[in-house]
């Protein structure tokens, strides 16, 4: 669906000059939710405006659908945008307006026959749930209102694409999650092709399929949120999630707690039902070792559940061994930390 | 000043006439000024931010055009466009004799209070309509001035209250109006009252329209 080759963008000339991205690479397929996590200042912003020429990029290529959008003459331009709608971390509606008019207004643009207009944005309305809202001006919702208006507004003319630039940054974590699940909903109901960009692990876990990590300006990590979620390669993406989940030092001394001769601390994964299955438990009954759990997340990526523990086998080396193995055959995950 | 305030030397019909040529002065020079004005200061706001070198052109023209007639005071902007009125609407005196002179004095000023209240309007907004697909006509017309709209009214009345000053200060050029009555008899012939009642009638003038203009803004006001 969305296909970004070489981009780059240069702000500034001269001795100004300042490269915000260099030479960004990724491939965005239909349907899919795609999130962009990085710190502040890495070029996300950047990069989500490049999509929709907001910011001209310096080179590279941006394609959408079949359409190189680097390449359009202004009103090409404005015809591709209304294909792409787009959401802000600060809202951006029009406060001279109604929320029924600011959801008019995209569609007001192209000149909808005023039948037509109603209909969609008692649709939108009804999509975000503020039906009972329409007459009211931008000043008088909540943050999580506004923001659900922002997305009726970009919904409005049917885009095949949703670009979120920190839709929920300026929300509390309650709101935040109503609005994550009514991204979900729309993604499924819709099949709308969703980017979007944050710094909050939460919310790539929350809904994503796929997750790059953007540092400096460069994709340093991309897949399967699952896969970089359980298996980080880069310290920036070990930080986003230790930030969340776990606390380095404090399982620094957990493991060195131990007094027991013979003892390994391994990172046990279960993906999927093996997560609510009892099969540690099973395992240990067979081989006779004992363990200490140190440190454990339960939790879901998405709708799939997964289950990460930190698990100090204690006992003969021999059935640590045999312990591990069993674990292995059964299609856990088992990494060791260092005895 | 040894004559007593005597209110009876007041001409009350003359005041009629005159206040009545004051508010057509007004009127029209403010309607011209509207006309004028805000599209100049749309240019100025559209050309600023421009990134092309022939925008910033016509925006560093354009502003030292404004800037030039800003800095020229009003009473003698009247006299050094005495060819030009003469010119446009053929006579140099009376109320018509007054307008280019008013709009001339008034439309930069209400030019650069137009360009300040756009740049108020929020960028983010702007974008958002940009990313939906909008002209930058569109965005003129149906983002950018609604959005501004208390700040243009308010900024609109600043510019007729400065108009009223300006037509009391035309008397003095055979302008006609209040300020007119003022030089007149309150100046040339120390009559007091009538300098006094002038004042007056203006100070209501001034008041009534902030009034208006104040209310419009808290109308329009949705922040
Ligand atoms: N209009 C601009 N002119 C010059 N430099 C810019 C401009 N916009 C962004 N930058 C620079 O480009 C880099 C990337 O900025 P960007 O806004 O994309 O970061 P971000 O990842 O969105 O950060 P944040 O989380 O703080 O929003 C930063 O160093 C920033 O200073
Ligand atoms: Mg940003």
């Amino acid at each position: 669906m969305i296909t970004i080759k070489n981009l780059v963008k240069t702000y500034g000339t001269g001795t100004k000059a300042m490269t915000a991205l260099k030479g960004i690479n990724l491939e965005i397929a239909k349907g899919e939710i795609f999130g962009v996590i990085g710190h502040s200042g890495a070029g996300k912003s950047t990069l989500i405006r490049c999509i929709n020429m907001l910011e001209q990029p310096t080179s590279g290529e941006v394609v959408i659908g079949k359409t190189d959008m680097t390449k359009l003459s202004k009103n090409q331009l404005q015809e591709q945008r209304r294909r792409i709608g787009m959401i802000f971390q600060h809202f951006n509606l029009l406060s001279s307006a109604t929320v029924y008019e600011n959801i008019a207004f995209p569609l007001r643009l192209v000149r909808t026959p005023k039948a037509e207009v109603d209909r969609k944005v008692k649709e939108m309305l009804e999509l975000v749930g503020l039906t009972e809202h329409a007459k009211k001006h931008p000043a008088q919702l909540s943050g999580g209102q506004k923001q659900r208006v922002g997305i009726a507004r970009a919904l409005a003319t049917d885009p095949d694409v949703l670009l979120c630039d920190e839709a929920t940054s300026a929300l509390d974590p309650q709101t935040t999650d109503s609005i994550l699940r009514l991204l979900l909903d729309i993604n499924r109901k819709l099949g709308l092709t969703i980017v979007l960009i944050t710094h909050e692990m939460h919310v790539i876990q929350s809904i994503c399929d796929k997750v790059a990590v953007i540092q400096g300006g460069v994709i340093v990590e991309e897949g399967p949120v699952i896969e970089v979620f359980l298996k980080p390669q880069q310290p920036v993406t070990r930080d986003f999630i230790n930030r969340e989940s776990e606390n380095a030092s404090a399982l620094e001394e957990a493991i060195r707690s131990t007094t027991a001769v013979s003892a390994r601390t391994v990172k046990v994964t279960f993906i999927g039902d093996l997560t609510y299955q009892s099969i540690l438990s099973q395992t240990v009954k067979e081989t006779g070792v004992d363990f200490a759990i140190l440190q454990g997340t339960i939790s879901r990526i998405k709708e799939t559940p997964y289950g990460q523990l930190i698990v100090r086998f204690e006992g003969d080396s021999a059935d640590i061994v045999r312990t591990l193995e069993r674990l292995t055959e059964q299609r856990l995950e088992v990494e060791e930390l260092g005895a | 000043m040894n004559k007593e305030l005597d209110f009876s030397q007041v001409n009350w019909t003359e005041f009629g006439k005159a206040t009545n040529a004051t508010l057509q002065m007004l009127g029209y020079s403010s309607l011209f000024t509207l006309l004028l004005g805000l599209p100049i200061g749309i240019i100025l706001f559209l050309t600023a931010r421009s990134s092309s070198v022939g925008a910033r052109t016509v925006y560093s023209i354009l502003a030292f055009v404004v800037n030039l007639l800003r800095s020229v005071p009003f009473i003698i902007l009247i006299i050094a466009l005495l060819p030009f009125t003469k010119f446009i609407v053929d006579t140099q005196i009376g109320v018509r004799g007054m307008i280019p002179p008013l709009v001339i004095g008034a439309a930069p000023f209400f030019a650069r209070l137009v360009e300040t209240s756009l740049r108020e309007v929020d960028r983010g907004v702007i974008e958002a309509a940009q990313s939906m697909g909008a002209s930058t006509r569109q965005i003129v017309f149906r983002v950018i001035l609604p959005e501004a709209l208390p700040g243009l009214i308010a900024g609109f009345t600043i510019t007729i209250i400065t108009l009223i000053s300006y037509t009391a200060m035309s008397g003095l050029v055979g302008g006609g109006g209040l300020g007119q009555l003022a030089v007149s008899y309150g100046y040339n012939r120390y009559e007091t009252s009538v300098m006094l009642v002038a004042l007056v009638i203006i100070v209501i003038m001034v008041q009534i329209i902030q009034m208006i203009g104040d209310r419009l803004v808290t109308h329009f006001t949705r922040k």
